[in-house]
């Protein structure tokens, strides 16, 4: 459908509005309409909101701002990372009239918001997966949680339920977010015993659910007693590993549901904090800065209630390591650290906070983890 | 205790994957095995894949039977395949459009209705567990096989003898290799298609259940990423035979499983190319056994594609 990009809805607007003179459909700025009737905020997600994942993540976030006085929340799911996006946000500006969008999607960034940002000054756009640097949009901003102490958490605890020294991860792709999980997820499971592996599995997609189904079982069959994943929809992997007796740690979102006996806990993002703060902000007048992150201390990310099955050795160790965390500068990637190829990540001494930029550019898996990045 | 079966986590992993991952593809060849035999092409059954799927987990979540949850699957794919029957019955309908517009409508139908049932936990088909006589937990695991499985493998074998040895098998056959002989013999070539797009839209519903309710066994927008599509190549890969239906299905089923297998014993190295191992493997397979002297082997006379 090319004709459709080249007449967007929202120039189809402007020029018609113009020609009849009638300026009332257009969007008069966002101070004046936050006043007069509230503000509308917009949700995209790149899937179904209801993924026991990433996207019901964010959903669950909106369900929260959906209770705050004065606030209109609209959503639209399952829409792709490409002009489809440019679209909707189009149609959220100007016939919805919101002036804040929460675009969830990595690839909603990179070129979709950094185009439409400048064209619709008056609007706030703020993107999920921490892309804005200087240069862009002063009204684009965004966003993302240290959840690689999260699934340090599940290893902490996947490190005491192990019994064959081996646990997996189904992941999707190899991109510096994907790996500190896989690092966090196996250097948790180290600090309890430090001779267990990690064995990983990349799937090569976000979503593909036979694929997720067929990794898992490779995992169980190579041994691997506890199982987490990095992937939009956990909820194949979850099952698919239950099924085959193994503990499960969560990701995302809460999945005990699936597992209610394997579930041993679950680093799952806390939207609802981080959503209802910046509307908070954005409707005081504030201004929300333009990179924002936060972790486990800041309310961020959070941690399923441990299942039935965690020992009580575990459940004090995660404690006691979650109370380490709360207190702020904790490194998972301290030295003295290889990664599985031999070259030295960090020497004696040397440790990454999580706050530490270096981190965003991880494209190594440590000593331990059996797996490669290509 | 669990024993470490090293590099014969392969094998058995593609054994596994040949029997868990190829039923759909079976399913899905099968029936548009039978629809092109009878001279036309039906594109749309991802579409009908997707929607079996949908309705086959929606039922048995609903009814809280498996059973129910496939016959009802089979049944919307069957009244699926007589609308695209149906259509292509009309004079200038091509079924090649008509089919993909019908995949496209029935993934539409599928995420639409499927909304509810994407979270909840629906009672899945049970397995027979084939590997007792192990004690590998490996083998065990893999030779945990669907019954449907072992449906579609006899299914294969009684199509190859139907169209082969009986009547309604000869007049699937007359049809699909020539109209005119057809209708001289007094057979209404339209009725026929019409019934044998329904049987292998039935047939897909079925696929679609086995994905939702057995492997991986949840419904969600992106199970089937295109295994419907691969499932309608497959028929030309097999030469419209039922029994290479199923060998194809077997390899492709099993290929799946090799990207992950050989990461799990830790040759992970390129592994975007063992996941595209299926379809060099096809290539190849097409490339070998094709000639520019003869028309394909065994394709029926009538076939959009082949006139």
């Amino acid at each position: 459908m090319p004709m459709k990009s080249t007449l967007s809805r929202r120039r189809f607007l402007t020029s018609t509005t113009a020609a009849f003179g009638a300026t009332a459909l257009m969007p008069f700025g966002a101070n004046m309409a936050r006043a007069a009737d509230g503000l509308t905020v917009g949700f995209i997600y790149v899937g179904p909101k209801d993924d026991y994942g990433y996207n019901q993540a964010h959903a669950e976030g909106a369900a929260a701002i959906k209770a705050m006085a004065g606030v209109t929340v609209i959503e639209e799911e399952n829409v792709p990372e490409s002009t489809d996006v440019a679209n909707t946000m189009e149609s959220m500006i100007n016939f919805d009239g919101a002036s804040l969008l929460f675009p969830t999607s990595f690839g909603y960034y990179d070129p979709f918001i950094k185009e439409l940002a400048p064209k619709n000054p008056e609007v706030r756009f703020e993107h999920c997966g921490g892309l804005w640097g200087e240069g862009d949009p002063a009204n684009a901003g965004s966003y993302f949680g240290y959840i690689g102490k999260g699934q340090y958490l599940n290893g902490i605890v996947a490190g005491h339920m192990t019994k064959t020294k081996k646990i997996g991860f189904v992941a999707a792709k190899p991109i510096p977010q994907v790996l500190n999980n896989i690092n966090s997820f196996l250097l948790g499971a180290r600090a309890v015993d430090p001779t267990i592996t990690c064995q990983v599995i990349f799937t090569g997609e976000w979503s593909l659910a036979v694929k997720e189904a067929e990794a898992t079982n490779a995992l169980a069959d190579q041994g691997a007693d506890v199982i987490t994943c990095h992937v939009d929809g956990p909820k194949v992997v979850v099952e698919t590993a239950a099924a085959r007796g193994c503990y499960v740690c969560g990701y995302h979102a809460n999945q005990s549901a699936l597992a209610p006996d394997l579930y041993l806990t679950g680093a799952e993002w806390n939207w609802a904090q981080v959503y209802t703060d910046m509307v908070t902000k954005y409707m005081a007048g504030e201004t929300i800065p333009n990179f924002v992150r936060g972790g486990l201390a800041d309310g961020f990310i959070k941690m399923s209630p441990l299942g039935p099955a965690v020992t009580e050795a575990a459940a004090a160790q995660f404690e006691a390591v979650k109370a380490e965390i709360l207190k702020g500068g904790f490194a998972v990637i301290k030295g003295p650290l290889k990664d599985n190829k031999g070259n030295v990540i960090a020497a004696e001494g040397e440790a990454f906070a999580e706050d530490d930029i270096k981190l965003e550019s991880m494209d190594y898996l440590v000593e331990g983890v059996i797996g490669s990045t290509s | 205790m669990t024993t470490d079966p090293g590099l014969w986590a392969v094998p058995i992993a593609v054994l596994g994957g040949a029997i868990r991952v190829s039923t759909p593809f079976l399913f899905v060849s099968l029936g548009e095995c039978l629809t092109e035999r009878s001279g036309r092409i039906n594109l749309g059954l991802e579409g009908t894949l997707i929607l079996g799927a949908m309705s086959g987990y929606g039922l048995s979540y609903l009814t809280g039977s498996a059973t129910v949850g496939v016959l009802g699957a089979a049944l919307v794919g069957l009244v699926y395949g007589l609308l695209h029957g149906w259509l292509c019955r009309f004079k200038g309908v091509n079924d090649i459009a008509v089919g993909i517009s019908m995949m496209l409508l029935g993934m539409g139908i599928a995420f639409y209705f499927g909304k509810p049932f994407i979270q909840p936990t629906a009672p899945r088909l049970p397995s027979i567990p084939f590997g007792w006589w192990s004690d590998s937990p490996q083998l065990q695991a893999a030779l945990q096989v669907n019954v449907l499985f072992l449906i579609g493998i006899a299914l294969a074998v009684f199509l190859a003898w139907m169209l082969r040895s009986t009547r309604i098998g000869l007049t699937i056959r007359v049809v699909g290799d020539s109209t005119q002989s057809a209708r001289a013999l007094a057979i209404r070539p339209d009725r026929v298609r019409l019934w044998a797009t329904a049987a292998g839209g039935a047939l897909a519903g079925i696929g679609g259940a086995y994905l939702s309710l057995y492997y991986p066994g949840s419904w969600n927008e992106g199970i089937s990423s295109g295994q419907g599509l691969m499932a309608v190549a497959l028929v030309i890969f097999a030469r419209w035979n039922p029994i290479n239906c199923l060998w194809a299905a077997l390899l492709f089923g099993g290929a799946g499983a090799l990207g992950p297998a050989l990461q799990s014993v830790g040759i992970s190295e390129g592994y975007y190319l063992f996941y595209a191992a299926p379809y060099v493997l096809t290539l190849g397979i097409l490339i070998a056994t094709s000639s520019t002297e003869r028309a394909v082997i065994g394709a029926p006379g009538e076939l959009n594609i082949t006139k």
